[in-house]
């Protein structure tokens, strides 16, 4: 696994326009089951929000009770009432069933990951950022620069950038993490068994709402991510990202 | 073909059909210790085996939140069903005196019981959430005859896998397991918050399951059947929900 996870570090010159490896194998299988589970979880959450566009905190909420706050949309149960004079068709049973599936191979394939993650350097190599990277002068200018949607320098094509090596970090160790706990702490039988992964989030309705909130995080990393991918090239990201292999034009940093 | 290619290649090879045959064994094993839904076909049943079969494991015995008094919900939600059935109606109007619960299936004395008999044994009460696959809820006093109690009155056969129960409405069905039926916190509840189950809530009487969701308490319950399979149940999916597109087991 070593082996195949590690990205090229060697200082030599290699001729121009080379092909070499960029992402190992299991990054890209990863990377894409991971993209197929994310849009299955978004699509099914979203008709899962509409069954009951209503958010609340604490342990519990209902018609009856006061609200954190409502999203103004037509909703596909007759119960909540929304100011709509329609009722739009339930999609709750597959809904579920698709979230549930997903959520699972989501998570055995990040635990894959996570564990890859450590025992091939991927994540010193290619995720921690350095010291240096980190001081406010050098982050100060790449993120006047990506404000700018600076195209990056061919030189990027290597490695990810330190705001990049941050959001990855914030998705993978903060963002991933939270989903799951809030996810897992809505189950009542999950919290059956284990009650602290709710009490601490306030109750069942504060994981709901919770939820909502780190989903919404996710999403829109996912946007800057894709509008990133455009700004960088589409073509050659994707072909990276798909066959692992990227076109070279200048001298390997 | 190099020698590094059929190295992989036979790698490659054993690998898959290690995988294969531990996902047989997997399955064998999931079969023999209950670990497997009845709606476990289809594309989704991936997903359901891995929920029903972790949670059995890890929650088999785990009693549900209780509350404090000072957290049940003011009003609890009365949330409206469909006309209630002219069977329904004329029992309400005899004020429910002809209520009877039904137990038949693999059990040694099947018997009926009227709700004063059922009254008549230890009550209990637990102070639960109810929570709607929709996604609200909200907390009451449940007070019932646990489920294991009357269970034990009609002698439950040791081959029992399931308790299938009935609604007096029609196509109205959910079923357990054995590990939730005979759970100390699954009732037969016929009172709420320090009164009778009001009509809006399931009364006269409803199987209340506070570690799923609502959809499986069912409400106005009349029948239980016990059974090993539920092949033999409608579509033999193991209760209506899978039938209207729902998961048969909602502990999630």
């Amino acid at each position: 696994m070593g082996d195949s996870l590690s990205i090229p570090t060697s200082a030599s010159a290699l001729p121009a326009t080379t092909v070499t490896s960029r992402h190992s194998a299991l990054v890209r299988v990863t990377h894409w089951i991971t993209t197929l589970c994310f849009f299955a979880l978004l699509v099914s959450g979203i008709e899962l929000v509409i069954s009951y566009p209503r958010f609340y905190w604490g342990e519990t909420g209902n018609v009856l009770t006061p609200t954190l706050f409502k999203i103004p949309i037509p909703s596909s149960r007759a119960l909540v009432p929304t100011g709509y004079k329609y009722v739009l068709p339930d999609q709750n049973g597959w809904s579920r069933y698709l979230h549930f599936q997903s959520a699972w191979i989501l998570v055995l394939t990040g635990l894959l990951y996570a564990i890859a993650l450590f025992f091939s350097g991927h994540l010193r190599k290619n995720l921690l950022p350095s010291k240096s990277d980190l001081s406010w002068r050098a982050l100060s200018t790449e993120i006047y620069e990506h404000l700018r949607f600076k195209r990056p320098s061919p030189a990027e094509a290597w490695s990810y950038n330190t705001l990049q090596r941050l959001a990855y970090l914030f998705v993978i160790f903060v963002l991933f993490p939270l989903v799951i706990w809030t996810g897992l702490a809505m189950s009542l039988s999950f919290v059956s068994a284990f009650p602290a992964t709710v009490t601490l989030l306030g109750g069942q309705q504060s994981a709901r709402t919770l939820h909502f909130f780190v989903s919404v995080a996710l999403l829109l990393f996912l946007l800057v991510h894709v509008f990133e991918v455009f700004l960088a090239g589409f073509i050659s990201r994707m072909r990276a990202m798909i066959t692992g292999k990227v076109n070279t034009p200048m001298e390997r940093p | 073909m190099t020698n590094l290619s059929r190295r992989k290649l036979i790698t490659t090879g054993i690998a898959a059909a290690a995988g294969v045959s531990g996902l047989a064994v997997a399955a064998r094993l999931a079969q023999k210790y209950g670990l497997v839904p009845p709606d476990h076909g289809g594309i989704y049943g991936l997903g359901e085996t891995l929920t029903y079969a972790s949670q059995r494991l890890l929650t088999r015995h785990s009693l549900a939140r209780e509350f404090p008094k000072s957290q049940i919900s003011e009003r609890p939600v009365p949330n409206e069903i469909a006309p209630l059935s002219d069977a329904y109606k004329r029992l309400h109007a005899g004020g429910f005196a002809d209520w009877r619960l039904s137990i038949d299936g693999l059990v040694d004395r099947p018997a009926t019981f009227s709700l004063a008999q059922l009254k008549s044994y230890p009550s209990r009460s637990q102070i639960t959430q109810l929570a709607c696959e929709e996604g609200w809820s909200y907390i009451a006093e449940w007070i019932g005859v646990p489920l294991h109690h009357v269970l034990d009155l009609v002698g439950v056969h040791s081959q029992a896998k399931y308790v299938v129960y009935f609604s007096i409405e029609p196509d109205w069905w959910e079923s357990i397991d054995m590990a939730d039926a005979l759970h100390p916190q699954t009732f037969l509840a016929y009172g709420m918050n320090g009164n009778e189950l009001p009509v809006a809530n399931g009364g006269p009487l409803r199987l209340r399951l506070p570690r799923q969701l609502g959809y499986k308490s069912v409400k106005f319950i009349t029948k239980l059947t016990v059974t090993d399979n539920l092949k033999s149940f409608g579509k033999g999916l193991g209760s209506a929900a899978p039938e209207g597109g729902y998961a048969w087991y909602a502990g999630i």
